[in-house]
């Protein structure tokens, strides 16, 4: 057996800012509501985000997909066991826990202007994106959500059946001598 | 291209991020119905000039549907509220009453 | 004739002059320059002809309001039709050419219009092209399509080779033209704390103001204008944006900004143009205003230009117009032109004024530079064809004596207009000012936002305040009150000072002479682009037209690409005039977005090529691709319709496909098939409410063939459901249903059934999905190895979960083709392996892949539906014999009620049967049955129509499925199809059984 790849595996772009491919990623999505979330994030290892938050803590981070949705993301091998033992906290509790880390996939957006980049794709306010806030919206034609790990990072995740549009569309943005001067 | 508020993730949300989804508060007709009631459920829709009440999910977003009360020729949104709600909160209604006075209601 | 003068252009950089060529003949300009001034400079008055007369045109403004130099920009695939050469900034090389000119822009045959200019009056379309019908095929609409349009179109093979982009952006204020008034006000909301945005349409700020002069907070108007700018661009919270037009305003503060990027620098690896996606909070437009001609007979002669633009060029560019120029105005604008001509040391003829006495500092001051000045007087006749050789003066009316003069330019001044298109495009109201002879906007009408707050307020001339001091103070204001609204401070600083300016009142004349007879006024042009003169829009008031927007219509008065910046005006005043009634009473056209024309290009932005769509892929796109799939359009997937070798075709292709799968084993890519998990305690009830069969029996491990439909009760979905534990289930939905049909249950369960403790989850990409199927199916999937999929073990309709070829795996066994089948689901990122592995696997036993089409018909051939062929959105699964899929036990299901109205239940709905046609051939795809008779229109009564069709290589010959009315009824009765090959034959056929295939089902079950 070889290695689980994404659709765009090893995909690099370096124009004005920097794409790319981060490579598959250990998803789990958790559907639940109050209590049965605390106990998913507790069993996750990782606070239970606010609203639109990601936290991490050792390697796993959690994001607020929706109000009865949490979204692990970690190594691509943890997730069966990460799901294992979420499922396990949530015992008899009304949820709905499944490994979905092929659903979709991330690329790395860097680079002094990378918000540029971000700016040309996405209707979404990046100036009010704050460190630590997962925005979902859709990035020209494809669903998305942007978040920032860090500052002049960020951190764009698609569906893996557009993961080349995405590529494009954001190689495509990062053009050299298409900065737009803000 | 609107702007609506979602309830659900606090996102001001543009139009191309959601999807409508028709008229809200319409009562479920099935199994029983008379064909007049059950044609309404179906086809009867107020399209009104002005006060409406809206079905719309965040498509692009955290997928909740809700509602949304806004006047259809001035684009002014009086509220966007849970999509789990029957019929017009007591506080919309009071909202949309001090805004248009002249407004008849939803009967 | 126009020419270049020494000492003036503050816009052109003398000591870079650059080529250009205009038909082919070489020219220079300089930097700095637009194509209209480089083209006035080096001596070309006419650039094109008219639209529908082909009359020689010479440029009449400097800015987005020229109606006449429309060039074609470029060649090849850099050609671009309709560029204003006034707004086209002049580079090296620049390529232009006239437009609507046959064959060149001297001769033009096309000019034999105008000689029968008589018989081509408002509304000749309407009137002319209406009989004999025949005549419209053959005479008339070869005729109009060979007149009809501009510029030339890009060749339709050509692509565009430049890059287009959109930007989204969120500001505070924005603030839209970068003149004076908005740099007045951008400082006011900068100073507020408001985050703000500048627009300025070309490539300098201030506007028009440095070339009236004037001082600014006791500087000079230029070195303010540079001060502000300087500030602006030091503080963080201001964006600004030259070459970026605000091209419209939506709802809730969106608005379009359109950058063109690189016109000017053509081939330097930019964008070409860019379009802003704006969202602001408050939009201050800061348009200005824009000067209207007059009314006179010959107004439209190269050499008739707007007063203002006489000004720019000389001030701007150092272009004069004329050698010996004439002004002609009812304000004191011509005034104004006059003086600045006087001081470069041009000759003026003089000045015709429409007003009765010369008073006021503006007449004084020509009085003093010894202009002649001709009050109370009219230009009533234009000499010369393509130039402007004299005209012809007389008293307003146009009564008593006229006097020739001899002059080469006439420079006109009908008064100023706000630009409140901006202002309008949301619903922002105006007023005429009766006084300024405007419409101004009605501040206490304005656009309302999402709050119902106003978010669009006026600043300076766009307000209608033309003179600089009362302009600057209103710009301020709107500065202000607009960062505030916005959330941000009233600033306290001061708005910048100006001198007072003492003006003259206008005297509105909108007919000039007032009291000109027909044969003048069929020469008094209102819109010159599209040829409507004065005498257009009196006849269409004869005619009964009363609306503005239809008699717009019906002369196409300000229709044309400049949507009517200078005539609308002039064209409704006229209108009003001739229905007996004030100009508010007729109102304006409509102002609709954009201000100006922006490129198609700019709205499609990043969307073209491959980026045209999302195509979705799946995890074994790349395999198919490599050996030579022939793709078919799913929804935005791409699904393999058949996997040709080299040498065949692909109907070839399909056909060995069907036949390798029924004797051997062939292999499907169906990881686009949707699978959403449902889960809870509530999942079984809410499963039956979805479903029309019930699924909440199902027993763990088993699979079953469900179907959906809508509340109206058509069938809307279809797919195989599987048990995966007691409280969930997996629903398998076709391709395209995924993502419909996982909103459809969101939908029921968030507005719904929201008590129900129900979760779904759309792992409709967490799963590469492989069908095997064919006799050596099993064999294949032994080969894999790591499940037993012996006959007991996996009995058909089952499930299991374990590992295959050492990956997870999930296995189902449910066929589509009629033969042993198998599913294999393995993770995505695992896809294009287990490809392989099943390919490698499958080797020995002669597995190859097949495609939709040859799934298609192995469907067909077993009389199984497809969403889509069998269905339309009227077709209920009682119409397709699926009755034993439909619960009778169930209280509801959705589209239960709905399949019990009468319509539902009748018998005459056409139902599913087989069709075999009497000598093998294979039905047209959607031919219709006909019957006996015709209906109301004379057409033949049809009794049916197919729904599928192929050739069957199994069965060597066409098979078909159709809806028939009373068909399940009519089983041996022959019926015919028609064709549509015009000869009036047609296919008979036999109703049949919709199984063509093993009926038994005993392929399957091995």
């Amino acid at each position: 057996m070889s290695d689980p790849v994404t659709a765009t595996p090893d995909a690099r772009y370096e124009g004005f800012a920097t794409v790319t491919d981060t490579g598959p990623r250990g998803m789990i999505t958790i559907r639940g509501e109050g209590e049965t979330l605390v106990k998913a994030a507790k069993a996750a290892g990782v606070d239970l985000p606010d609203t639109r938050a990601v936290t991490a803590k050792g390697g796993v981070q959690l994001a607020w997909m929706s109000p009865d949705e949490l979204l692990v993301i970690c190594d691509y091998p943890e997730a069966p066991a990460i799901a294992a033992k979420v499922e396990k906290a949530l015992g008899k509790d009304h949820s709905l826990v499944a490994v979905v880390s092929d659903v979709r996939q991330v690329f790395r957006v860097e680079g002094a202007n990378a918000d540029e980049v971000l700016r040309k794709v996405t209707p979404a306010n990046i100036d009010a994106l704050a460190p630590g806030e997962m925005r979902r919206t859709r990035l020209a034609q494809a669903a998305g959500a942007i978040w920032m790990p860090e500052a002049d990072v960020y951190e764009v995740m698609c569906f893996r059946s557009v993961g080349r549009y995405m590529f494009d569309l954001l190689s495509g943005a990062a053009r050299p001598g298409s900065e737009l001067g803000l | 291209m609107l702007i609506l508020t979602c309830p659900c993730c606090g996102i001001a949300a543009d139009e191309t991020e959601l999807e409508n989804g028709g008229e809200a508060h319409l009562k479920r007709a099935t199994v029983g119905s008379s064909d007049e009631a059950f044609e309404a459920y179906l086809f009867d829709r107020a399209n009104p000039k002005g006060v409406h009440f809206e079905r719309w999910r965040h498509a692009y977003g955290c997928g909740k549907w809700f509602l949304a009360a806004r006047d259809t020729v001035t684009l002014e949104v009086y509220a966007t509220y849970s999509g789990q709600t029957p019929e017009p909160p007591a506080d919309v209604v009071k909202a949309i009453k001090a805004k248009r006075p002249d407004w008849e209601g939803t009967a | 004739m126009s020419h270049r003068i020494d000492d003036a252009g503050r816009l052109i950089d003398r000591s870079k002059p650059l080529r250009f060529s205009f038909d082919g003949k070489p020219h220079t300009g300089y930097a700095g320059d637009t194509l209209a001034s480089a083209l006035l400079g080096a001596g070309v008055t006419m650039v094109g002809r008219s639209f529908k007369y082909h009359r020689p045109r010479g440029i009449v403004a400097s800015g987005v309001e020229e109606p006449n130099a429309l060039v074609n920009l470029g060649s090849g695939n850099k050609l671009e039709p309709n560029q204003r050469a006034t707004t086209t900034e002049l580079f090296d090389n620049l390529e232009a050419r006239s437009q609507n000119v046959w064959p060149s822009l001297a001769f033009d045959i096309g000019v034999v219009n105008q000689a029968i200019a008589r018989f081509l009056p408002a509304g000749f379309y309407y009137k002319t092209f209406m009989f004999p019908r025949a005549a419209w095929k053959h005479l008339f609409e070869p005729f109009i399509r060979q007149s009809a349009g501009l510029g030339k179109a890009p060749d339709a093979e050509g692509r565009d080779e430049d890059t287009y982009e959109h930007s989204y952006h969120h500001t505070d204020v924005l603030v839209i033209g970068g003149g004076v008034a908005g740099l007045t006000a951008a400082k006011a909301a900068a100073a507020g704390g408001a985050k703000v945005m500048v627009l300025e349409q070309e490539a300098h700020w201030g506007g028009r103001t440095p070339v009236e002069g004037g001082e600014i907070d006791g500087m000079a108007s230029e070195a303010w204008i540079a001060a502000a700018v300087e500030d602006l661009a030091g503080m963080d919270n201001v964006t600004l944006r030259t070459r970026t037009m605000g091209a419209g305003v939506y709802d809730h503060g969106y608005a379009l900004g359109y950058e063109r990027v690189s016109d000017h620098t053509p081939g330097d690896g930019r964008p070409r143009h860019r379009l802003w996606r704006i969202r602001a909070k408050q939009i201050v437009t800061a348009t200005g205003a824009l000067e209207r001609p007059l009314s006179f007979p010959g107004n439209d002669v190269p050499g008739v230009m707007l007063a203002s633009a006489v000004r720019d060029y000389a001030v701007n560019y150092g272009v004069a117009a004329g050698r010996r120029t004439l002004v002609v105005t009812n304000n004191d604008d011509g005034y104004l032109t006059a003086l600045v001509l006087k001081n470069l040391g041009l000759d003026v003829v003089g000045v015709v004024d429409a007003r009765a006495t010369a008073t006021g500092a503006n007449a004084e001051r020509a009085r003093k530079a010894g202009i002649k000045l001709m009050m109370g007087k009219a230009v009533a006749g234009v000499k010369g064809k393509r130039v402007v050789t004299g005209a012809i003066i007389t008293d307003l009316s146009g009564k008593g004596a006229s006097t020739d003069v001899e002059c080469d330019a006439i420079a006109m001044s009908g008064g100023w207009s706000p630009v409140v298109h901006l202002w309008s495009h949301c619903g922002g109201k105006l007023n005429w000012d009766d006084g300024e002879a405007m419409f101004r906007p009605d501040p206490d009408r304005p656009p309302s936002g999402a709050a119902g707050e106003a978010f669009v307020v006026t600043a300076g001339a766009a307000s209608g305040f033309l003179s600089l001091e009362k302009g600057l103070a209103d710009a301020h204001e709107a500065g202000r009150t607009a960062a505030k609204a916005a959330g941000g401070k009233l600033t306290r600083k001061a708005a910048p000072k100006a001198a007072e300016e003492e003006r003259q009142p206008i005297k509105p004349v909108w007919i000039m002479p007032t009291e000109a007879g027909v044969e003048k006024r069929m020469k008094m042009w209102l819109d010159y682009q599209n040829d409507v003169k004065v005498s257009d829009v009196q006849l269409a008031a004869r005619e009964g037209y009363q609306s503005v927007e239809h008699t717009k219509r019906y002369t196409t008065l300000g229709m044309a690409t400049d949507q009517g910046k200078l005539s609308n005006i002039n064209g409704l005043a006229v209108l009003s005039d001739a229905l007996g009634q004030p100009i508010p009473q007729t109102g304006t056209t409509t102002f609709r977005p954009p201000y100006t024309p922006i490129s198609m290009s700019a709205i499609t932005g990043e969307a073209r090529g491959e980026l045209f769509q999302p195509l979705r892929r799946t995890p074994m796109h790349h395999i198919h691709e490599e050996c030579g799939v022939n793709w078919e359009p799913v929804g935005h997937w791409r699904r393999g319709y058949a996997y040709p070798r080299a040498g065949e075709t692909v109907h070839e292709a399909v056909n060995r496909e069907i036949l390798n799968t029924r004797e051997n084993v062939g292999m499907l890519d169906a990881s686009t098939l949707g699978k959403i998990i449902v889960k809870g305690p509530d999942a079984g009830k809410f499963m039956n409410m979805l479903y029309t069969n019930v699924m909440s029996t199902l027993g763990v491990g088993k699979c079953r063939y469900g179907l959906m439909c809508s509340e109206n009760g058509f069938l809307s979905d279809d797919g195989v459901v599987v048990r995966l534990a007691e409280d969930s289930w997996l629903c398998h939905t076709t391709t395209g249903g995924a993502d419909r049909i996982h909103s459809h249950m969101e939908d029921w369960l968030q507005c719904e059934w929201w008590d129900w403790k129900v979760y779904t989850a759309n792992v409709t990409e967490q799963w590469a999905q492989i069908g095997v199927a064919g006799p050596k199916a099993r064999a294949v999937i032994e080969a894999l190895g790591g499940m037993d999929v012996s006959k007991d073990a996996m009995p058909f309709m089952t499930y299991q979960e374990g590992e295959l070829a050492g990956m997870p795996a999930r296995l189902f066994r449910i066929s589509f083709t009629g033969e042993l089948s198998y599913e294999i689901a393995v993770p995505a990122h695992r896809g294009a392996e287990m490809w392989e592995a099943v390919a490698k696997a499958g080797e020995p036993h002669g597995i190859q892949p097949y495609g939709t089409e040859a799934m298609h018909i192995m469907r067909a051939e077993k009389g199984f539906i497809m969403i889509g062929d069998e269905t339309d959105g009227t077709v209920i699964p009682q119409d397709l014999g699926l009755d034993w899929a439909i619960s009778k036990k169930k209280e509801d299901f959705l589209g239960k009620r709905a399949q019990e109205r009468s319509f539902m239940a009748s018998p005459d709905r056409w139902k599913l049967v087989g069709l075999r046609t009497l000598d093998g051939a294979v039905i047209p795809d959607g031919a219709y049955a006909v019957g006996d008779g015709t209906n109301a229109n004379g057409q033949r009564n049809v009794i049916g129509r197919v729904t599928s069709t192929y050739y069957s290589p199994t069965l060597r010959k066409g098979i078909a499925m159709g809806l028939v009315h009373n068909g399940p009824d009519r089983m041996g009765e022959v019926i015919d199809f028609a064709t549509l090959d015009g000869t009036g034959t047609v296919i008979k056929a036999e109703i049949c059984d919709t199984c063509f295939y093993d009926k038994e089902g005993a392929k399957a079950d091995v």
